[in-house]
């Protein structure tokens, strides 16, 4: 069983003039796994805990199978919102975690919590404030897995994880998902690692929505187009350029749209290379500083 | 492990259609499963399955229902037909206009064609 996630206008205030989250709109259908992207303060967070119904939005609706979240009993326990540092007490003990977290979860699967706590070397009887930074992150996704929640969430939940750990962390996370679909959300800043993992990915900028798309077809549409200076300026007419570099008489740009077969071939002939932009980097020009957002926003 | 050009569901798509050129799935042979796929290379099912629908669309592949994929039996002798089709365009006049660029007469070409080719032409 898989549920749907709608958000219509959300928007949440700070305060009274800070926007943390300013006019967003999106679905995200059941089943999927999902790509939040942002930069530091952009709102994903926020909006993670509106998901989680840790916190109540400002205005707008958000309606998690058909219903609103917030202090609703059915929904509640649907959702798995797993952040770097979320645990209630420091002095719990991992077995004392694993055991409220079972109670919490009508889906959780107490053998492959047992598996996950096993590989990731977690002793049980050890306090979380004892475990180092990476023990702690592999406690979450422990329990982010184990939960088999409809929808989970991993909030930035491995940054703490060493790279071995990461990747284990990846496969298991695959290979769990293909055997009980659910809608997983990941949002990182580790985006090389993940990427190839998402579905589909959403990208916030300052509080809003910039783009949610799926993630092969947003990697197609970057390109990195390098040669002599004029050629490139010409093949450029009407792309929407995100970044542009000057060596001497050769151009570098990197253009976001659709190329086209024709402008592919033309490219070639005027002795032109064109190579792919992966996701990170496309990432990082859509949230750079200075890009009008109107220009970006694409269906 | 994907870094070329080409989106990662063409890639898996090429793989597999490169695999029924050299013979290393027969026809009428099942391929890997969507999620077998997904799990090796570490992608989502979502991207792979991409890969098998091209193949599909294609004809390369048919779907056995409730089994799995499966190699048409016209596959091989199709992709050969399209590589011979694209080959003059996409490999002999890239050649070529290399040659051209630094100075390779065409005869100095053939030679060496002729020399690769010797064993078996003569």
């Amino acid at each position: 069983m898989t549920i749907t996630i709608e958000v219509s206008r959300l928007g949440l205030l700070y305060d009274k003039s800070a926007k943390a989250l300013d006019d967003v709109t999106f679905r995200m259908e059941g089943g999927k796994i999902y790509g939040l992207l942002g930069r530091n303060g952009s709102g994903k967070t926020s909006l993670l805990s509106i998901l989680a119904s840790f916190q109540q939005q400002t205005s707008g609706e958000v309606r998690i199978d058909g219903e609103a979240p917030y202090e609703n009993e059915r929904i509640v326990n649907q959702v798995c919102f797993i952040q770097e540092n979320g645990y209630l007490s420091e002095s719990f003990k991992v077995r004392d975690v694993i055991k409220l977290a079972s109670d919490c979860w009508p889906n959780w699967d107490a053998d492959y919590a047992d598996r996950l706590l096993n590989q990731f070397e977690l002793p049980a009887k050890k306090q979380i404030m004892a475990l180092s930074r990476g023990m702690k992150s592999a406690l979450g996704v422990t329990i982010g897995l184990a939960s088999r929640a409809p929808i989970t969430i991993f909030d930035e939940a491995y940054l703490g994880m060493d790279a071995p750990s990461r990747y284990y962390f990846y496969e298991e996370l695959l290979k769990d998902y293909m055997e009980h679909p659910r809608t997983i959300i990941l949002s990182t800043h580790l985006i090389e690692e993940v990427s190839d993992l998402f579905e589909e990915v959403l990208i916030l900028d300052k509080g809003k929505l910039v783009l949610q798309e799926e993630a092969d077809k947003l990697r197609s549409r970057g390109s990195a187009i390098i040669g002599p200076a004029d050629a490139v300026d010409q093949f450029a007419e009407g792309l929407t350029i995100l970044s542009e570099q000057k060596l001497g008489g050769t151009k570098s740009i990197t253009v976001f749209g659709e190329l086209g077969a024709e402008r592919e071939k033309r490219a070639t002939a005027d002795g032109l290379t064109i190579g792919p932009v992966s996701l990170q980097d496309l990432f990082v020009h859509l949230t750079r500083k200075g890009i009008g957002s109107d220009e970006r926003k694409h269906g | 492990m994907f870094d070329d050009r080409s989106p990662i569901y063409q890639q898996i798509a090429d793989g597999i259609k490169n695999d029924i050129v050299s013979g290393v799935l027969g026809e009428e042979e099942q391929v890997m499963s969507t999620n077998q796929y997904a799990a090796f290379y570490r992608i989502n099912p979502a991207t792979a399955a991409k890969g098998f629908q091209l193949l599909t669309d294609e004809g390369i592949l048919y779907k056995k229902r409730g089994i799995g994929m499966f190699v048409s039996p016209q596959a091989k002798g199709m992709l050969l037909e399209q590589r011979r089709e694209r080959f003059f365009e996409e490999v002999v006049d890239k050649m070529a206009a290399e040659a051209k660029v630094i100075g390779i007469p065409v005869m100095d070409i053939v030679k060496r064609l002729e020399q690769l080719n010797g064993g078996e032409e003569q």
